[in-house]
């Protein structure tokens, strides 16, 4: 469980978060929701220790992000930030061996060959191995940091917008994917909290929600608790008509 | 991969023995046993001299590759940021200031000072757009024009103009056992970067994926600095800067096999001390039996080169 106890960031003078407390709970998916600038990046950096933390705590399965070595922290949460403009020219298959370095450091073994090409293949990247990152696709460049994400095989993988750039086909795909690898109970089962913009993804597959609105937490709880009509068209500043198919919330928010 | 290593080796090899065998003095390497006049040739002149043009293509092209995956940059490198006229405004001050300091010193102070003047430019890159790459470069040529702008006003100052000059041209004509070996210094920082290759191919997919991995990020950096800044130091003390190594060779190499540090080092490191030494030979040639020096020759062919690059594909820096 990651905890998050009266966590503030201010980035000048202007606030981004104030006063977070909330948690996230192990297991499933956790979807952090909210308008543009609300401070769901920076809430998710400042849980990935990528920002550093100004005020609060905050810990994963209590370990204090901000405290613990940061090669510890590495074999516990794997985090894929949006990605703006890969200068490194790096092959699919070396970028996503390079999310098992925190375990080996330097040295592979075959088990952390096996990792990769089975990351490889749940992301279908077959076809794609040994083509060099610059010249693929924003979507395909996306599959390929998320395969690295998974295959640092942590407890928790935390993702900034992994639905950016992908099409209909790779982006249900790569959800029902990462809503397959955290079930509880499965093998290896992980706690995924990310990003999200498209919400009918939210509604079709998050087990948990984190609302935030100008840096400030509306609401946390299970979807069906969250998206309807009333808090959806608060928290987006906009009318949104919720219908249920097939038992499921349908949000309506492009007509 | 394989092919790779093997045909810089014996390129590298090749070319070794060509340099051993040309020079202002005639030797024949088939009487290398029987003559002592001929071996003392080799050992003090020849080889020294080979050994010093290979060691500084290898470590400038180290450097740059380095500098180039830390700034995430692929148009820098110490020649053209500032670092280069850093090294040779300490090394000049410290001329000034004590002139009898030993060499090693006068180097040290040298490398500080490259490692100060690399850290103005990180200073000054860090709020430029991430979308316009080529602005990082030509702020570069700027910062280094303003440094060297001022070191050549004090080496005029106090009448030191040779002196810049000799520093500026990379020339291995006056390389003699006993007045190069610092080189070696410089080859060792190449291969000490060779076994941090992963965490250098890490930190070039920027500081976020860094920490991601466990990385720490700050060391890594701070290692790639001080690794870019001695080369860069050392280079400049012993034989003059050689200009656009560290920009060309990086780019050639990373075109062909990527950025994945741990394969690609020892290709860099081939190809830039091949491409000096090559230089180094074709400048005894070309006037036999005067020389043009090697920085000479490189500037010409590293510039139509980095051209080539700025224009081929700008998209993709």
């Amino acid at each position: 469980m990651i905890q998050i106890q009266n966590v503030s960031h201010v980035i000048g003078k202007s606030p981004i978060l104030t006063g977070i407390t909330t948690r996230i709970p192990r297991h499933g998916i956790t979807a952090l929701i909210g308008p543009n600038g609300a401070g769901k990046s920076t809430l998710l950096n400042l849980i990935a220790r990528l920002t550093p933390l100004q005020s609060g705590q905050i810990t994963v399965d209590d370990v204090d992000v901000s405290t613990a070595p940061t090669q510890e922290l590495a074999l516990k949460i794997a985090v894929v930030a949006q990605q703006l403009g890969v200068s490194s020219r790096l092959r699919v298959r070396d970028l996503v061996a390079f999310g098992r370095w925190p375990h080996h450091r330097g040295r592979p073994a075959q088990r952390d060959e096996d990792a990769v090409d089975q990351a490889i293949a749940a992301f279908d990247l077959q076809a794609l191995q040994y083509r060099f990152l610059d010249e693929l696709s924003g979507g395909q460049q996306q599959r390929a940091f998320v395969a690295m994400g998974v295959v640092q095989d942590t407890d928790w993988v935390l993702l900034d917008e992994p639905l950016n750039n992908l099409d209909m086909y790779h982006a249900k795909e790569l959800t029902a994917g990462l809503h397959a690898m955290s079930r509880p109970g499965t093998e290896r089962s992980r706690s995924i909290v990310m990003v999200v913009h498209e919400i009918n993804y939210v509604a079709a597959w998050a087990d948990h929600i984190v609302a935030l609105k100008d840096g400030a937490l509306v609401f946390s709880g299970p979807p069906d608790q969250v998206l309807t009509e009333p808090i959806l068209s608060d928290l987006f500043g906009m009318p949104i008509r919720v219908v249920s198919i097939d038992g499921k919330p349908v949000i309506l928010h492009h007509m | 991969m394989r092919f790779s290593y093997l045909l810089t080796f014996v390129a590298l090899l090749v070319l070794s023995l060509i340099s051993a065998a040309i020079g202002a003095a005639t030797l024949d390497l088939g009487t290398l046993g029987s003559d002592p006049e001929a071996l003392r040739l080799m050992l003090a002149s020849r080889l020294p001299r080979t050994f010093a043009a290979l060691l500084t293509g290898a470590s400038m092209a180290v450097a740059g590759v380095i500098m180039q995956l830390l700034v995430r940059n692929r148009f820098v490198e110490p020649g053209t940021t500032g670092t280069t006229e850093a090294a040779m405004l300490g090394l000049l001050a410290v001329t000034l200031a004590a002139p009898a300091m030993p060499l090693i010193l006068k180097m040290s102070v040298s490398a500080l000072a490259a490692l100060v003047g690399m850290g103005g430019f990180l200073i000054l890159i860090r709020k430029l757009p991430p979308s316009q790459p080529l602005l990082v470069p030509l702020i570069g040529l700027i910062y280094s024009g303003i440094i060297g702008a001022g070191t050549t006003f004090i080496a005029y100052q106090w009448d030191m103009m040779q002196y810049l000059g000799v520093w500026m041209s990379g020339e291995f004509s006056g390389v003699l056992a006993g007045r190069y070996e610092l080189l070696w210094l410089a080859g060792l920082m190449t291969v000490i970067a060779y076994i941090a290759a992963d965490q250098f191919t890490i930190a070039g997919l920027g500081r976020n994926a860094s920490i991601s991995l466990g990385l720490k990020y700050r060391q890594v950096m701070a290692l790639g600095l001080v690794t870019v800044s001695m080369v860069t130091a050392l280079v400049v003390v012993t034989v003059g800067m050689v200009p656009f190594v560290g920009l060309v060779v990086p780019n050639i190499v990373a075109r062909m096999m990527g950025d994945n540090l741990r394969a690609s080092l020892p290709v860099v490191a081939g190809m830039g001390a091949g491409m000096v030494l090559a230089c180094d030979v074709l400048g005894r040639l070309v006037r036999f039996p005067y020389e043009i020096p090697a920085g000479t020759i490189f500037g010409v062919f590293g510039a139509v080169v980095f051209l080539w690059l700025l224009l081929a594909r700008p998209a993709r820096a």
